[in-house]
């Protein structure tokens, strides 16, 4: 794949903020929050860590796999499947409406290009992403596994059985990212469940891991990748906290729990894309 | 379309029945000091805003952890309080079923596990959410009481009225607005069908939003002479058997409309009724094996055949068959 320059890769930032954005208007329904704040996280993975084909296999032998575990911020993760080729970049108008293969939450049955696994229901993606690792490792398939999952799901049980799970297996060719934006449906992670220390956390169930402290800074995220990637192979699984703004990039929804499922009315679109350069062309 | 059809039942107002419920669960809070909440990051959703307000003893957010929930609800259970589970359908069921089978159901165990956003009706969140199994899941087990009301004052009293049921219940309600045509000051009887319309050529057993589909329905057919029995079962489990098979008898046909899967849903039920005892004739309306999808509420009952159309062909279909 052609490297991108940070300049290029930032302004795919703005285009799939765009998007999102446009998205979610468009049905008055999803979830822009945490999608806006892991816009450089995606951005990252798809136009500069990742090995992947738009030509997609599900079994994706020799590419790297990605598995989204908060599936409700499939706004950005359709908007950089379609940016980066997945599927023409018209169809993110049928988000969430009927007979679209663009479902409120990532799925497999309407054959969107990009998705291996349906999310939405939390704690879920963790577990499947050490499934399809073990699976590279069966295969003899050197390439890596990433799964992002957001910082609220860390509550579900699911998450600490997989956290045990993946390095007694020495899953070491795994890269989880947890979005951590301190919010959730209810409010703060503080106010709703207290997530504590959740380095001391990974790191007592015996994985390798590393803060990415602003992910809404696309060099930092890169950073943070590159380490991930090289702490692997070592017998750890690698976690990856990353610190990001929920709403990241328009000034009125930044930095609270109340865009997380929320549409923007007419004036709203309006004003947030007014802060977002069209780079790539609106689709 | 609705507008020139003579409904025997009409409404001049829509709301969700989460409302019904959220509203319910209030008065029920200043009733009875025993009734306690517990949410899983869906406070808001639920609408057990104003009952956390008035009662923040007791009331419980417990993040997103519905296994721990319900674990927790049961063990509330001991020493006397009636905890009130609050989720979506989905992560009510599904997602904790070995939880309630053990420690509520299997235990005998005092726990009103409330359900919002159940069927497609949840609309544009999609098929993970929109589940279409739950009220299945929930009447195979043992000693569980299976309610799905059908607007916002049924859901209502029907939350009020479950406080008093000593043993797990399952209250099944929605997300999307919808008429309110049964009356407020209803008294809601666990395990009795209402009768809403007589009639005398077909029994139409409707429960949860498509007994307002079911409402309409009974209207087109009449304008075409056909006599409709509207029979509402709120509560599908205990099933009220006497009255299903008292309409039955009179009728020689049954048709039952559900938003949720032909497997496992109210049809089956009836269907064993009517089978052990009078078989009848009968046409199921409902989800026909297969997962939603996001949409708009009134565009997937369409898509899925769940509207009133949809029932006035069943009808007709039964009728053929006597
Ligand atoms: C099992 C399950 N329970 C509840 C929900 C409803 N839900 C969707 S997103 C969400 C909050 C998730 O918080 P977080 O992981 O921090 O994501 P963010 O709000 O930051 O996007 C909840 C409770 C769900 N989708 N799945
Ligand atoms: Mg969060």
């Amino acid at each position: 794949m052609e490297k991108h320059s940070t300049e290029q890769l930032k302004s795919i930032c703005s285009q799939v903020r765009r998007d999102i954005l446009r998205m979610v208007h468009a049905c008055q329904s999803g979830h822009p929050g945490a999608s806006l704040g892991c816009t450089e996280f995606f951005v990252a993975l798809y136009f500069d860590q990742m090995k992947h084909n738009k030509n997609f296999n599900p079994d994706g032998i020799g590419e790297d796999l990605f598995f989204l575990s908060n599936g409700h911020i499939s706004p950005v993760w359709y908007s950089v499947l379609s940016r980066s080729g997945y599927f023409d970049t018209k169809e993110l108008a049928t988000f969430r409406k009927i007979n679209s293969r663009l479902q409120g939450h990532p799925a497999t049955e309407e054959g969107l290009p990009g998705i291996r696994v349906a999310s939405g229901s939390l704690g879920q993606g963790l577990s499947v992403a050490i499934g399809a690792a073990l699976t590279k490792k069966m295969n003899g398939d050197k390439q890596t596994v990433y799964a992002l999952m957001g910082d609220g799901e860390q509550q579900e049980g699911q998450i600490w059985e997989a956290a045990m799970c993946a390095p007694h297996h020495n899953v070491d060719n795994l890269i989880a990212s947890i979005d951590v934006n301190g919010q959730q449906i209810d409010g703060p992670t503080k106010e709703i469940m207290n997530l504590r220390d959740l380095k001391a956390k990974w790191e007592a169930f015996g994985w390798e891991v590393i803060v990415t402290k602003n992910g809404n800074e696309i060099t930092d995220v890169v950073q943070s990748l590159e380490k991930a990637k090289s702490l692997l192979g070592k017998g750890k699984p690698v976690l990856n906290l990353l610190h990001t703004d929920m709403g990241f990039g328009v000034d009125f929804m930044v930095g609270t729990h109340k865009w997380h499922g929320v549409a923007p009315n007419d004036e709203q679109l309006e004003n947030a894309l007014g802060q977002l350069e069209e780079t790539l062309g609106d689709y | 379309m609705e507008k020139t059809l003579d409904t025997k039942y009409t409404y001049t107002e829509k709301k969700d029945t989460r409302s019904g419920f959220g509203d319910g669960f209030l008065e029920l809070g200043r009733k009875n000091k025993n009734v306690v909440g517990l949410c899983a990051d869906l406070i808001g959703s639920l609408k057990m805003g104003a009952f956390q307000k008035e009662f923040p003893e007791r009331f419980f957010q417990v993040g997103i952890s519905e296994a721990n929930m319900m674990g927790l609800a049961a063990g509330m259970t001991i020493g006397g309080k009636i905890p009130f589970t609050g989720t979506f359908a989905n992560f009510s069921t599904g997602r904790v079923y070995d939880q309630i089978r053990q420690s509520i159901a299997y235990s005998e165990k005092n726990v009103k596990i409330c359900a919002s956003h159940a069927g497609l009706t949840l609309g544009e969140d999609g098929a993970t959410h929109q589940i279409l199994e739950d009220v299945g899941m929930m009447k195979m087990l043992p000693n569980m009481t299976v309610i799905n009301p059908c607007d916002y004052n049924q859901t209502k009293a029907a939350t009020m009225a479950i406080a008093d049921h000593e043993g797990p219940v399952y209250l099944r309600f929605g997300r999307p607005s919808w008429p309110i045509f049964t009356p407020s000051d209803q008294k809601f009887e666990i395990g009795k069908a209402w009768k809403m319309i007589e009639g005398k050529d077909v029994s139409l057993f409707a429960t949860g939003h498509l007994v307002w589909e079911a409402v309409v329905a009974e209207a087109m057919l009449r304008e075409e002479g056909i006599s409709v029995e509207l029979i509402n079962i709120h509560t599908i489990k205990p099933l009220d058997t006497a009255a299903v098979l008292a309409s039955v008898a009179k009728t020689g046909c049954a048709v039952t409309a559900e938003e949720h899967q032909l497997n496992g849903g109210l049809g089956d039920s009836i269907a064993q009724t009517l089978i052990r005892n009078n078989p009848a004739p009968q046409e199921f309306v409902g989800v026909d094996d297969s997962f939603g999808e996001s949409g708009k509420p009134v565009d997937l009952l369409e898509k899925y055949g769940l509207n009133a159309e949809n029932i006035v062909k069943a009808v007709k279909k039964a009728i053929s068959r006597k």
